[in-house]
């Protein structure tokens, strides 16, 4: 039974599209952030209690609570995207590279890139369909073969560990929002408006954190950092709700577009708390905002890291879905994301210490 | 009158115009070379005809210079749960494919991106190897009854990466393959504003060349030119291109040698080239030249053909890099070509061993 919300619950506009478009077209391969983290502490600056960075380069920010002893609520949005590190100069303005996080080669052929943090262009080229030998094209092109190329004459503007990452412009298209590194900007701008809306119940604890795609490791020094009393890891997981080949069922789709925000309840490295599941599940219920449970299995989150850190910290993940992550662009849609934002702030609204006061 | 090269050049690099489908094309070349010729006409097949007239008196010999402005790209063949099914137009190694995006030509223009489906949700053998092109799709970011009222079987794709210059002198994009010839012709058509010349000069952007050489067989009919030359692209050395058919980047044109070229023709660029230091590569075409010289070669009674080439990198890709020095050179190599024609060269374009 729906009821009619008391609450009053955080809206997606120009100005959100606009922060979302900034932080999309941003370049912040792991291990270099800070055109993001740029980003990041200009708008949550005047809105935090305090605001640090640390020695990985996580931005920490808390706003304190406005009753006595809160729940203290962590949150962690990933800043870092999957990418490209320039390895070595083969002259004539081409580059080895390496992959930084989880990249399906199949993927890089053909693609424009930018290199660097002043987004030098380039292209990753392929060899030209006509001087290749027959049954060439169903082979993958291995690594090494491939090179980012910037131009003859152009060595001078990138060097050997540049990052460099696909050169896609954020587009709002119908219902959907498309661009490069939704995941994970569409978590840190959810952040940034959960900090502008911040229900004065709990103390709210975000963490921007670095590392999420090369094994979580700014989020394992952010949850030590707070020691928070339970965490939620936003972040982006992928849909793949598209037709079978033989147009047989698909029901391997991880999540779909278009059925809200993704709670998950066990993916490979974090079986979710249960009293935050059905924390989320029963707000969605609630106030009648749809969710989807994630399937089971596969993937993770920051919330892998966060959950084992001091003596455990209880932790769930909710996802934005996502078409093709990882890839050169994310289809996402406007609706799904405005669901996760108002699922997350009516859930932590909610949130009271009995909670936790239940044994897992 | 005057026009600038690289904001043409980039202006046709962001325009559709698939192989059998040109007239988005066709419009912008017949503006930028309006100013520069005495007639203009389109062929039964959609070809471009510009003609310059020569100062010799009549019946003056003609000079064809053909460069196809035809792009290659995609077609839909299916619509599927919102997602499209698409074949090739023109020659596309699949792999180029995911993530690419891309522009569907339906009821308007979507914008749009070709998409890799998970491995799981693929033929099984499939899976983690490259996707044949009948797996891939294409994701409009619309909902399923929005793709069905917009889209029909049979509507063209075209690519959306938008031309981009990496410096002053090198510009990838989408089709430049061949519309960096066309700016070569059009470069040869404004230095002859300057220059007086014998003969005339026909400017022709040819049709279907990724198909079916359909313009280069069918323009010179029309025009029955005393020579023809066939302006393209050929393999600059980079990944994936690095034997003795490909060449330098920035280097200069190619002068093609082979079976498809009138070795007289092949000396006189290459001494005009010598002789005005222009720099240029020698490109060695021991069989089919792969443009629009093989056709041209036959026509009618057959006609003495040339090839210049335009080095670019990652051909058929949408990422096609190229000089713009080598444009410019091959220009104004091709002016002075006309520009040293007299009328009775005629003669002079013959086999040596019928010299006596």
């Amino acid at each position: 039974m729906t009821e009619s919300t008391p609450l009053s619950l955080p809206e997606i506009g120009v100005e959100q599209i606009a922060l979302l478009e900034r932080l999309s077209n941003a370049v912040a391969v792991s291990g270099d952030e800070s055109e993001v983290r740029a980003i990041v502490l200009d708008a949550v600056k005047p809105l935090a209690d305090e605001c640090s960075v640390d020695a990985l380069g996580n931005v920490l920010v808390t706003k304190r609570a406005q009753v006595e002893n809160p729940l203290r609520v962590m949150l962690a949005a990933h800043m870092d995207e999957i990418g490209f590190m320039l390895v070595q100069d083969d002259d004539n303005g081409l580059y080895q590279f390496q992959v930084v996080g989880g990249i399906d080669t199949r993927q890089l052929p053909g693609k424009p890139v930018w290199v660097g943090r002043k987004h030098i262009p380039g292209v990753i080229g392929a060899k030209p369909i006509h001087l290749q030998e027959a049954g060439e094209s169903g082979r993958t092109i291995p690594l090494d073969a491939l090179r980012i190329d910037v131009g003859p004459g152009n060595g001078g503007k990138v060097k050997p560990g540049d990052r460099a990452t696909f050169a896609t412009s954020f587009q709002q298209i119908g219902p959907s929002l498309i661009g490069k590194a939704l995941d994970d900007r569409l978590g840190v701008a959810t952040l940034i408006e959960l900090l502008k809306h911040a229900p004065g119940n709990v103390e709210l604890l975000l963490a921007f954190t670095v590392q999420e795609e090369v094994g979580l490791r700014g989020a394992r020094v952010a949850g030590y950092a707070f020691n928070p009393d339970l965490a939620i890891a936003v972040d982006s997981t992928p849909a793949m709700d598209m037709p079978m080949w033989d147009g047989s069922e698909n029901n391997r789709y991880n999540t779909r577009l278009d059925a809200g925000p993704a709670i998950y309840i066990a993916d490979s490295s974090t079986l979710a708390d249960p009293r935050l599941v059905r924390h989320l599940a029963g707000t969605g219920d609630r106030f009648g905002i749809p969710y989807q449970f994630r399937q089971p299995g596969g993937g993770g989150t920051d919330a892998g890291a966060i959950h084992t850190r001091r003596a455990g910290i209880p932790s769930v993940s909710v996802s934005v879905p996502g078409r093709y992550a990882h890839t050169a662009v994310l289809v996402t849609r406007f609706n799904d994301w405005k669901n996760t934002l108002q699922l997350l702030h009516a859930a932590i609204q909610t949130m009271t210490p009995a909670l936790l006061s239940e044994l897992r | 009158m005057t026009l600038e090269l690289i904001p043409f050049l980039k202006q046709m690099l962001s325009l559709p115009g698939l192989s059998g489908n040109e007239a988005p094309i066709r419009e912008v070349i017949a503006d930028a070379w309006r100013p520069f010729v005495d007639e203009i006409s389109t062929s039964p097949l959609g070809s471009l005809h510009g003609l310059r007239r020569g100062q010799a008196a009549e019946p003056r010999p003609r000079i064809l210079l053909a460069a196809h402005m035809d792009a290659i790209g995609l077609m839909v063949t299916g619509i599927a749960d919102g997602f499209l099914r698409f074949t090739e137009i023109g020659g596309i190694d699949p792999r180029i494919l995911p993530g690419q995006a891309v522009i569907v030509h339906g009821q308007k223009d979507l914008p749009a991106i070709v998409v890799q489906p998970a491995d799981r949700l693929v033929k099984p053998e499939h899976g983690g190897s490259p996707l044949p092109m009948s797996d891939l799709l294409i994701d409009t970011g619309l909902l399923p009854d929005e793709v069905k009222s917009l889209i029909k079987v049979g509507d063209l794709v075209s690519f959306a990466i938008q031309p981009t210059e990496l410096s002053e002198n090198i510009l990838y994009g989408h089709s430049q393959d061949n519309r960096a010839s066309v700016a070569v012709i059009t470069a040869c058509l404004l230095e002859l504003q300057h220059i007086r010349h014998d003969w005339d000069v026909w400017a022709v952007a040819t049709t279907q060349e990724e198909e079916t050489l359909g313009g280069g067989y069918t323009s010179p009919f029309a025009i029955r030119p005393t020579v023809a030359v066939a302006i393209d692209v050929t393999f600059a050395k980079g990944p994936g291109a690095n034997d003795w058919r490909a060449f330098g980047l920035g280097k200069g044109p190619t002068l093609g040698f082979g079976p498809n070229i009138h070795p007289a023709l092949h000396n006189r660029f290459k001494s005009v080239a010598e002789k005005l230091d222009i720099p240029h590569q020698v490109e060695i075409m021991p069989r089919h030249s792969g443009t629009d010289a093989f056709a041209m070669q036959v026509v009618a009674e057959g006609i003495p053909s040339m090839v210049i080439g335009i080095p670019l990198r990652y051909m058929h890709t949408p990422v096609e890099m190229v000089s713009v020095k080598d444009i410019e050179r091959a220009g104004h190599l091709l002016a002075q070509v006309i520009a040293g024609l007299a009328a009775e060269d005629v003669n002079s374009i013959r086999w040596e061993d019928t010299n006596d």
